[in-house]
């Protein structure tokens, strides 16, 4: 019973071999072509749940937090602990014995498929096919075995996590059948759908050259047929320019160029729609319902692989992000494709409209062409908002890829070790950081320069090189925006930020920092060889674009939005100076009115900004958030809300706020230790926390409340508790 | 005379043996126990999972060292450890039972711990990443004295190698 041929499945089993496991073994029982292999039932996940204690550890790692409350970077986070969790545990020798015995009967040296087949998941009820993995081309029975525990993992991917509550997800409960099965080698595939679920009355059927892979996850366009659900006849076939199709490699799937014979061809003809019409109709009829269906053409002989209830999709609410964070999962080439579109195209549109902003002299400006300035700005400003989220945000997949490719080839026991390889110093804000760092290094070795400064005689000439070397830098870094409000435009609140940061050591950091990169870097590549070791490379050059451009596109962002804060600070200079006491709070709806009709007058509903007040009664003792860096660390919290609060950070003081953003990021190396509102090891203030070496802590939703500016705190990163002094 | 005082023994032992094994039983299928510390005075109760010697002499846990309980066992190292099998239903007052430990506390540094830790491990393998932590102190109680409420109020003690 724990493990069953495919062709021995029946009704009797139906709990145990997931969804695609039952509709295979009844395709088979139909007389369809399916290829051989066996199921791994759910009973052996829960014997290795149970052997190896991992039920217990995924019951903690899903509790940690409410899951609600948590963002979707902090479920991939549990996701990729969860998947580390099983990839790490030792397959217990009893059940690897029965599953060598049926590799070696049915596959020997053969390449498979591993697929999962979770309970429900292919059920006309649902529609959550595609939140497991599958894996194809695999050989021998060490790679088998090493991608069941993945598929089972899957059972807990992210995207299985977003849907936990709809799928009844319950670590007691829940469990994974696997199907493994001999790869076909396709010259054609594709899938067809009996029904059209957009039109009743057509079947469709789509086709590429290849393995089936790259019409799955949507980088390949496939060819497509509508036919009439009633006759069969064709209504149209809307052919694609075909360029690529996937094929096998040593040990797995790649794209590759397709071949200009088979590019100028159909990959079926009006015989195989015929003959695959006529599949469709026949399950439909079989099995009483409209079916989706995967199929696969090797020598002319056609196989099933897959047939399920045909499912509406379930319409998104607006509030009801899952659908974006599931569109966040990209391939490695549509990722590459993405950085084109990226680094080409959209960085420099965003640089330049930042320039010609900055350019413009809104001095000349009359009052109702200022307000139609602001309005102007504004939807620039929301325009590449919007940009951000739809192509930034899941560029920074590319991350999260190299993440999961660096954990399957190294197997380490830190499942975020993969964070410190990302690095790259010619970020914006690691050259803003470091040109700080030399501006204090000087400070530091100039005793006299150092008492100038702390005096405040910015004219002693001591001070003159220095000031002309920060008035450099200002004018470099000074278009930076932090929440509404413009950092480094202000010299002396700069000054006093250096003077900071020249209290405390930080020279040789750096150097040292680069030396262990190197070195991860290099034990890194050593587990590969060949294409793979090509491969290797392709993948973390990906990520370390990824990630410097998610830290560098909120720059570029902040610098278009620091241009629009430029515009309303003039606005609230004009305002003021016509008498309105409360231009200071005002939103710029009600400047571009009141610049507008210089005759309304000035309303004073203005609240003040909300102070975060403990009621007094409730007062947290003791936080837990997750452990973001390992350290443990005491100090004086200073909470920061606005820039004013960034620039009277003390060195040695705990930072806590809701999120690091890389403009704020050169106050990292003054803090004894982060506490951060946001979670996720891939949130700025994790990665640059990790990079100093300070303890962190992030994913605590209310730390800003629950903490005060004065508060004695102790954070401990390596177990993810913060902890109030009485 | 004589053979009364055999006879007294005997059934000395068997209870004692019965209330042992009582015990033992008890704190091998609790995984959790309240812990009962002080500061200066002030009491302070924790939930904490535990494990027990075979022979009961000691009693196994782990803290992070930023708590409280870990702040007062650091000021006054005796305690007492709360373990009983109540399920909240009204049959509690006369089937549940429930032991109170009480001892004094030893932090086990790394030379001493691993066959400790071992045993701590296999009854609660999922806090091995826990306890692993440098912020992660292992203590060991070692126990004076075994209170046993059972029936409602009967209440027996046993001493642990006398």
């Amino acid at each position: 019973m724990d493990i069953i041929p495919l062709s021995a499945l029946n009704k009797s089993h139906r709990q145990l071999i997931g969804g695609k496991g039952y509709a295979l073994g009844q395709l088979i029982s139909l007389g369809y072509n399916v290829p051989p292999g066996f199921c791994v039932t759910t009973l052996v996940y829960d014997q290795f749940l149970d052997q190896t204690g991992l039920r217990d550890l995924i019951t903690l790692e899903l509790n940690r937090k409410n899951m609600g409350e948590m963002r979707w970077e902090e479920i991939w986070d549990t996701a990729l602990r969860i998947r580390n969790l099983f990839l790490r545990m030792p397959f217990p020798a009893n059940l690897k014995e029965v599953f060598k015995a049926h590799c070696d009967h049915y596959f020997q040296t053969d390449s498979v498929v591993v697929r999962s087949s979770a309970c429900d998941e292919d059920s006309a009820g649902s529609s959550f096919a595609g939140l497991h993995e599958s894996y194809v081309n695999l050989r021998g029975f060490d790679a088998i075995i090493k991608h069941i525990q993945l598929v089972w993992a899957s059972l807990w991917s992210d995207r299985a996590l977003l849907y936990r509550r709809e799928l009844g997800l319950e670590v007691e409960y829940s469990a994974m059948a696997v199907i493994v099965q001999r790869l076909v080698l396709s010259d054609v595939s594709g899938i067809a759908f009996s029904r059209n679920p957009n039109n009743p009355e057509q079947t469709i059927i789509e086709a590429v050259h290849g393995l089936n892979q790259g019409l799955v996850d949507g980088s390949i366009e496939p060819d497509r047929w509508l036919l009439n659900r009633s006759t069969g006849n064709l209504l149209k076939h809307i052919p694609v320019e075909r360029t690529r199709y996937m094929v096998c490699t040593d040990n797995g799937i790649t794209l590759a160029p397709l071949p200009p014979d088979k590019a100028k061809t159909a990959p079926l003809n009006a015989e195989q729609v015929n003959q695959l019409f006529q599949l469709a109709y026949n399950l439909e009829q079989q099995f009483d319902l409209p079916q989706d269906i995967e199929w696969t053409l090797s020598n002319n002989q056609l196989f099933i692989l897959q047939s399920r209830p045909v499912t509406a999709k379930k319409a998104n609410s607006a509030e009801d992000k899952r659908g974006w964070y599931l569109s966040l999962t990209r391939s490695f080439d549509n990722l590459q494709q993405l950085h084109h579109v990226i680094v080409n195209e959209l960085l420099p549109a965003m640089a330049s409209e930042a320039k010609r902003l900055d350019d413009y002299d809104l001095d000349q400006l009359s009052d109702h062409e200022l307000a139609i300035e602001i309005d102007k700005r504004r939807i620039i400003y929301q325009h590449w908002h919007d940009v951000y989220w739809d192509e930034f945000i899941p560029f920074a997949h590319g991350v999260r890829l190299f993440g999961e490719f660096y954990n399957d080839s190294l197997n380490p026991s830190d499942p975020a070790e993969f964070i410190l390889l990302l690095n790259s110093s010619d970020m914006i804000s690691v050259k803003r950081n470091q040109q700080l760092a030399e501006l204090a290094v000087e400070v530091k070795q100039n005793p006299e320069l150092k008492a100038a400064l702390e005096r405040q005689d910015y004219f002693a000439a001591v001070c003159e090189p220095f000031i002309q070397q920060l008035d450099a830098f200002l004018k470099e870094f000074s278009g930076l925006a932090w929440g509404t409000e413009i950092c480094f435009s202000d010299q002396s609140k700069t000054i006093k930020h250096i003077l900071q940061l020249a209290s405390k050591a930080l020279v040789e950091k750096d150097k040292v920092t680069d030396q262990k990169n190197q070195q991860m870097q290099d034990h890194f590549l050593s587990h590969f060889q060949g294409e793979q070791l090509k491969f290797a490379l392709q993948l973390l050059e990906l990520a370390r674009v990824s990630y410097k451009i998610r830290d560098d596109d909120n720059i570029y962002l902040g610098r278009i939005e620091s241009q629009v804060i430029k515009a309303t600070e003039l606005a609230k200079n004009r305002l003021a100076a016509k008498g309105d006491p409360d231009s200071q709070l005002r939103n710029a709806n009600e400047l571009i009115a009141l610049l507008s009709n210089p005759g309304q007058v000035p309303k004073t509903k203005h609240k003040k900004r909300k102070n975060k007040q403990p009621s007094g009664k409730l007062k947290a003792r003791q936080i837990i958030g997750q452990p973001a860096v390992a350290g443990l660390s005491s100090g004086i919290a200073r909470v920061v809300l606005t820039s004013d609060d960034l620039f009277d950070f003390k060195a040695g003081e705990i930072l806590v706020c809701t999120a690091i953003d890389p403009n704020m990021t050169f106050v990292v190396p003054l803090a004894a230790a982060i506490v951060e509102c946001r979670g996720g090891m891939l949130i700025h203030g994790a990665i640059i926390a990790r990079e100093y070496g300070i303890p962190c802590v992030t994913g605590i939703p209310l730390a800003t409340s629950r903490i005060s500016t004065g508060d004695k705190v102790t954070v401990d990163g390596y177990l993810g508790i913060v902890t109030l002094d009485k | 005379m004589f053979r009364t005082m055999i006879y007294k023994r005997a059934i000395n032992l068997k209870e004692e043996q019965e209330l042992f094994l009582t015990i033992h039983n008890l704190l091998s299928e609790q995984k959790l126990g309240a812990l009962a510390t002080h500061s200066q005075g002030e009491p302070w109760a924790s939930l904490i999972a535990f494990a027990a010697s075979d022979n009961l002499d000691s009693i196994y846990f782990a803290t992070p060292k930023t708590t409280r309980k870990y702040s007062n066992l650091l000021n006054d190292p005796r305690c007492s450890l709360l373990i009983d099998n109540r399920e909240n239903l009204a049959s509690d007052f006369s089937n549940s039972i429930a032991v109170t430990a009480t001892g004094v506390i030893k932090e086990l540094d790394k030379s001493e711990k691993s066959a400790a830790l071992q045993l701590f491990l296999n009854k609660h393998p999922y806090l091995e990443t826990f306890t692993q932590s440098p912020t992660c102190a292992f203590i060991c109680l070692q126990v004076n004295r075994y209170n046993l409420v059972r029936r409602f109020q009967e209440v027996m003690e046993y001493h642990p190698g006398l």
